[in-house]
């Protein structure tokens, strides 16, 4: 077996919501960490797509699937219904097009968890606030213009863009990481201000 | 492909092999080809290296491309120059290894390194067929290499693994065989030639067509169209390489000399390059055979014979995982048709890896030494193992 590192924090909750034996598909992929945990623990079918040729050797060394290529042009190819998860994590913030992003996880598979950095964070607030410079914190350590996230948005944004495009949130978590994000914790007290990511499972309306 | 025979740096090898041959089809069982034409009797030459397990469920076939053989891997005799054509992927803790997998490989029909094609005696004449051998195609040649694994007791690869010519011989395994094969690495390869990769080889066998000495094919016993072979080589070696490749391999500079000669010879290295390859060829190499042998390449069209016209519809029955590897500077079989498959295996829910390896060698890319294609073809072979594996 290939000898596994300790999960991301914020991959771990979301391993905590798959099920045994699920389909699952990840865009973005990296280096397999998520699926290689996934299909060792939880016994998932998995699939992953990854745009750097480094990381997709990477993952198929550990024996992962893995398809290299642009997620928002390589989900088109799935059928529909092909999987039971998509997920996208820390990426979403980076998608051109997320409606279609999401419609597409939704079409070849039955929930979706996506999961993104919170701008509304209290640091990210105080930056803006206090230097009138675009924030630039752990979480989102780019500078305005080499950043490759190109949509901002906090937790509550989220909620608000989801029932206006009419999906279905299931389960949420707003956490708080520390650590390089190896450790963290799930945050309820006033979590738009003072989660660092934000976690969706989202369905069908 | 190109000969990029070298030992390997570790020093590490499988050691002595020994090639063999098995013959089936007779007068009264001929082997029937796709064309409708029968021939009889078909021999293969095939060489093995490793230990097949006890209940054979360890088995690799290697397909070769174009101009290989079957001897892949390991040396004939202590005292031979130079080891199989891709002892660097094959051999003990090497990409494909032979301490785990037991490795088949063996000469395409049609070839002239030991199997059946166009050199050998035709019983019905007691010469060489030459021109009378009939055409073949990739499907005639899985086929054949079906009734070897029959006659070595062989009911399911765990792999089959092949580059170019190899790899399309790797994907009629897959769609003809779904059953006797539980994965697939297919490396720079496609579904179908395109128009320029037809054209390439109608240039090259026009080339040893027009070779005065071809004699519509029968030149056994005769002086060889040497010189028609030989260019359709340097053809060859055009299309296995790269404009960027060829821009660091040789450039504009010239071979031992200084200054333009104003005079017709080799002066620039990449001509003394080609001539070289050619030269080296025809010492080694049948011209009707190659003749044969991309012919049937450029017939091959997976969606045709096995879809009604649709790759998805050809992959339908499938059942193999899929391993498929594309080289960014390959233009004879670019990436894009690489994508063409896999979308056809995504549409059938096939599981399927797909990597883009960056190389500047072109299409030879895949006979180079390259760490990264060793850790793919290691990590998808464990994984295939270890699913295999009877609990």
């Amino acid at each position: 077996m290939w000898p596994m590192n300790p999960l991301r924090y914020d991959l771990q909750i979301i391993a905590s919501w798959i099920p045994p034996g699920a389909k699952v598909l990840e865009l973005g992929c990296g280096e397999g960490d998520l699926l290689l945990w996934l299909r060792q623990n939880r016994q998932v079918k998995e699939r992953g797509i990854e745009i750097k040729e480094s990381k997709v050797v990477k993952c198929i060394e550990k024996g992962i699937s893995v398809l290299q290529g642009d997620i928002n042009t390589e989900i088109m190819d799935y059928p529909d219904q092909a999987f039971d998860f998509a997920i996208c994590s820390q990426t979403l913030q980076q998608v051109y097009d997320p409606v279609f992003l999401i419609q597409s996880m939704l079409r070849v598979a039955d929930q979706c968890v996506v999961s993104f950095p919170n701008f509304g964070h209290y640091k990210t607030r105080v930056q803006l606030m206090f230097t009138g410079c675009a924030p630039v914190t752990k979480e989102l350590p780019y500078e305005w213009y080499d950043t490759p996230n190109i949509r901002v948005l906090s937790l509550r944004d989220f909620e608000n863009f989801t029932r206006q495009a009419g999906f279905r949130i299931l389960k949420k978590a707003a956490i708080n990481t520390k650590n390089h994000q190896m450790e963290g914790k799930i945050v309820t007290f006033l979590p738009n201000l003072s989660a660092t990511y934000g976690i969706f499972l989202i369905g069908h309306q | 492909m190109s000969e990029y025979i070298g030992h390997d740096h570790n020093g590490t090898t499988v050691g002595p092999v020994e090639k063999q041959f098995f013959t089936f089809a007779g007068k009264e069982d001929p082997f029937l080809l796709e064309s409708g034409a029968e021939i009889h009797p078909v021999t293969l030459a095939y060489e093995t290296c490793g230990i097949l397990n006890e209940d054979r469920s360890n088995a690799v076939l290697i397909l070769h491309a174009l101009s290989g053989d079957s001897h892949v891997a390991g040396y004939y005799t202590p005292e031979d120059p130079k080891p199989g054509w891709w002892d660097i992927m094959v051999g003990p803790g090497k990409g494909i290894d032979t301490d785990r997998y037991f490795v088949i490989c063996t000469n395409i029909l049609g070839s002239c390194m030991g199997s059946t094609g166009p050199a050998c005696v035709n019983p019905k004449t007691g010469i060489p067929y030459g021109t009378d051998f009939p055409l073949i195609t990739i499907g005639d040649m899985v086929r054949a290499q079906k009734m070897l694994m029959d006659h070595l007791g062989i009911k399911k690869l765990l792999a089959v693994v092949g580059g170019s010519v190899g790899g399309m011989q790797v994907l009629e395994w897959c769609v003809r065989y779904p059953d006797n094969v539980a994965s697939a690495v297919a490396l720079a390869t496609t579904c179908r030639h395109s128009a320029l990769a037809i054209a390439f080889n109608e240039v090259a066998r026009q080339s040893i067509m027009a070779d005065p000495n071809w004699c519509s094919g029968h030149y056994y016993g005769k002086a060889k169209p040497g010189m028609g072979l030989a260019i359709a080589r340097m053809i060859g070696h055009i299309t296995y390489l790269s404009d960027e490749s060829m821009r660091l391999k040789f450039g504009r500079r010239l071979q031992n000399k200084s200054a333009l000669s104003f005079e017709f010879g080799a002066e620039f290295q990449v001509e003394s390059y080609l001539q070289y390859q050619g030269r080296k060829f025809i010492e080694r190499f049948d011209a009707n055979s190659f003749l044969y042998i991309t012919k049937a390449a450029d017939y091959f069209d997976l969606a045709r014979e096995h879809g009604k016209g649709s790759l998805v519809k050809a992959f339908s029955k499938c059942l193999a995982r899929f391993l498929v590897v594309s080289y960014t500077s390959d233009w004879l079989y670019p990436t894009y048709q690489s994508r063409e498959m896999v979308k056809a295996m995504k549409k059938n829910n096939l599981d399927v890896s797909f990597c883009e390896i960056e190389a500047q060698w072109g299409h030879d890319a895949f006979l180079l030494p390259n760490d990264k294609l060793d850790h793919l073809m290691k990590g998808f072979l464990n994984r295939v193992a270890h699913e295999s594996a009877p609990v």
